[in-house]
């Protein structure tokens, strides 16, 4: 492991080493300790912007292809020779693009909203409430969790599309979202714990309800929790492509960005120029919503595995 | 961890107040009430719940094994064959060893790849004092793009006609791999994809060795330990439970891999049509094949509901005694309040 060599809480970068350093500036000892962490500071940085190279490139390549024309993009150039703005504009009036992108917002903001509100009191009766079975419970929780869908797809497709007639449309993916998500409970509940008790109980004796215990005193201190559930939701129904693939693949006009992606790429094979604005176009959102709400997604993620 | 039931710890204590207390009948009624009003509490807040864990979760695992010893395609009614979609899966359906076999490679090789390189982020990452904010936005962002995107994005990137990557490879005067046209490269082409996308382990990483106690480091300096050492001797105990984590998703994560690998095989095989079309999923020479693509092959595309069944209980076997290794590691996943 390379990166080890780089001290662990070595002396900050040259610029602010002067003040409470006991040797003398001029020293041949002060001296040697700020070479030390000058070429260090060049090490760790240098690494750094090597591996920013790695994560940024591909978007950037992505980028430039998608403002050439047809032909360059038939090319190995990097650079395009003139600058094709069009592209974007010939991906939005793909016909289907539009529905695709309704279909991918009332998935995801629909699907969103009823998992939040169906986890979220599974969530506080497993982690406040003391019954029997309660271990049991959130063994079953984990276990969810950890199920491939493909594993139960079968009987879930027959049971919709054969029993329900919902076959072609997105409510197959939608409606489970009423009745709880796994991961949401998990996430929620793995929160939920870290409030004190003293403040369930203080609520109880100003004669609170355990609903309104809920909605008053421990959801507004779960805001972070909440969010973080809501944005993994919502990532999860934009990106999903498994789900859209089985239940709605047979009705173009029940497809979703992730779903008619592929088919875009598939219908425009030669033109890489158009599905890498197309490709860029899907991205957006998810990166526009993340700098807006950067930092609970990063406590969400951190959640998962730290406070685990 | 007890298996805690009944009524809070305050009547709790009450009510163990032993046979000689003169026990007032009416207090013994009101407990039970309260016990009875708790457990209707109880089931009201979990109801979402066990509705969803029947039907979505219990019911179609029941129907999934009885349907693995049927033959059934969707039309009619399913007639019972015993094993004999077990004996096609297990001997006569050659890609679903390939499929085992590409698994193995992905968990061995993918995983523990991804789990080495997120670490080794999220140390750079900790070590960067100027633009850290940069840097950090920038190497979590490709963990958000959409899988099929970001797979069509390295499809193109990769493609070992007019992709970037190989144009850049040949300048330099490196070998030009086929990538994800090539049965030896796709599967390290979807591994370099999966770490593009390392933005998850990077935080979670980040954040515990920033709760690694730097009196430890500080001790570790004094008695002259070398920064290795210091890696190997601080660092790392303090995180291997994280790492451990880390790897148990990781593999759980892999049992599922799907998307990447169907939309890889489809954009690099140039394959038209997610209607019309079928597409045998594995492309290039199922050098990509998973269980899960089998599943969706076997059901959806070849209408032999029994052998994908078959395959789905595979795949519901294996993630479930991968699942049984992170919760014997009960430490954190089930910890209680009390």
């Amino acid at each position: 492991m390379t990166l080890s060599n780089t001290l662990t809480g070595a002396p900050s970068p040259t610029g602010s080493t002067r003040p409470a350093r006991p040797a003398r500036p001029g020293g041949p000892a002060a001296r040697a300790a700020r070479r030390r962490a000058l070429l260090n500071w060049v090490a760790v940085h240098s690494l750094a912007v090597t591996a920013a190279l790695f994560f940024l490139l591909p978007f950037v390549f992505v980028f430039l292809t998608s403002v050439m024309t047809d032909q360059q993009a038939l090319t190995t150039d990097y650079w395009p020779a003139t600058w094709q703005w069009g592209n974007y504009s010939k991906v939005w009036d793909t016909p289907g693009f539009l529905t695709w992108w309704r279909n991918t917002l009332l998935y995801a903001g629909l699907g969103t909203l009823l998992t939040v509100v169906s986890s979220l009191p599974v969530a506080y009766a497993l982690a406040k409430f003391r019954f029997r079975g309660r271990n049991l419970a959130l063994t079953a929780v984990i276990a969810m969790m950890m199920l491939p869908p493909q594993v139960t797809v079968i009987p879930m497709y027959l049971f919709w599309a054969k029993q329900m007639g919902m076959g072609g449309s997105l409510w197959p993916l939608i409606i489970p979202m009423a009745f709880g998500d796994a991961f949401s409970i998990f996430l929620l509940r793995q929160f939920l714990l870290t409030i004190p008790k003293e403040y369930l109980e203080a609520a109880r004796i100003d004669g609170c309800g355990d609903l309104r215990t809920l909605l008053r005193v421990v959801l507004p201190m779960a805001k972070p929790a909440v969010a973080a559930v809501a944005l993994f939701q919502f990532f999860y129904c934009w990106n999903d492509y498994f789900g859209p693939q089985i239940y709605a693949s047979s009705n173009p006009g029940a497809w979703t960005l992730s779903y008619g992606l592929e088919s875009f790429k598939a219908a425009h094979h030669t033109n890489w120029n158009l599905t890498m604005a197309a490709t860029l176009l899907v991205m957006a959102p998810v990166i526009v919503l993340f700098f807006f709400a950067q930092k609970a997604f990063i406590e969400g993620v951190t959640l998962t595995g730290v406070k685990g | 961890m007890s298996l805690a039931f009944g009524t809070r710890k305050g009547n709790g204590g009450k009510a163990g107040a032993g046979p000689s207390a003169p026990a007032a009948p009416s207090t013994q009624h009101l407990l039970r009430r309260k016990r009875r009003r708790e457990a209707a509490r109880t089931l009201a807040f979990l109801s979402p719940w066990l509705i969803g864990f029947s039907v979505f979760f219990a019911y179609p695992l029941v129907s999934t094994a009885y349907f693995s010893f049927t033959s059934y395609n969707g039309f009619g009614q399913p007639s019972f064959t015993g094993l004999k979609n077990w004996d096609y899966v297990f001997n006569h359906l050659p890609t679903f060893w390939q499929g085992l076999r590409n698994t193995l490679w992905l968990v061995v090789v993918m995983v523990s790849l991804r789990v080495a390189f997120g670490l080794g982020v999220g140390m750079l990452i900790t070590k960067v004092k100027t633009g850290a904010g940069f840097f950090r936005t920038a190497f979590y962002l490709p963990y958000l793009a959409p899988p099929v995107a970001a797979t069509v994005a390295f499809a193109f990137l990769f493609n070992p006609g007019t992709g970037p990557v190989n144009h850049l490879l040949g300048e330099l005067g490196l070998p030009q791999p086929g990538w994800f046209a090539s049965p030896d490269w796709s599967k390290p082409a979807l591994t370099l994809l999966a770490m593009w996308g390392v933005g998850d382990l990077m935080v979670i990483f980040m954040a515990s060795l920033l709760d690694v106690p730097k009196e430890q480091y500080e001790a570790a300096e004094l008695d002259g330990a070398g920064p290795f050492q210091r890696f190997r001797y601080v660092t790392l105990p303090n995180i291997s439970p994280i790492i451990m984590f880390a790897v148990v998703t990781g593999v759980i994560q892999t049992m599922q891999y799907y998307t990447q690998a169907i939309v890889a095989g489809k954009v690099a095989g140039g394959i038209a049509g997610n209607s019309g079309q079928q597409f045998e999923p594995g492309f290039p020479n199922g050098s990509t094949w998973t269980l899960p693509q089998m599943v969706y092959n076997l059901g959806f595309q070849r209408f032999n509901y029994g052998a994908a069944c078959v395959v789905a209980l595979v795949l519901f076997a294996i993630s479930m005694a991968v699942t049984s290794i992170l919760l014997r590691r009960k430490s954190g996943f089930m910890a209680s309040d009390d």
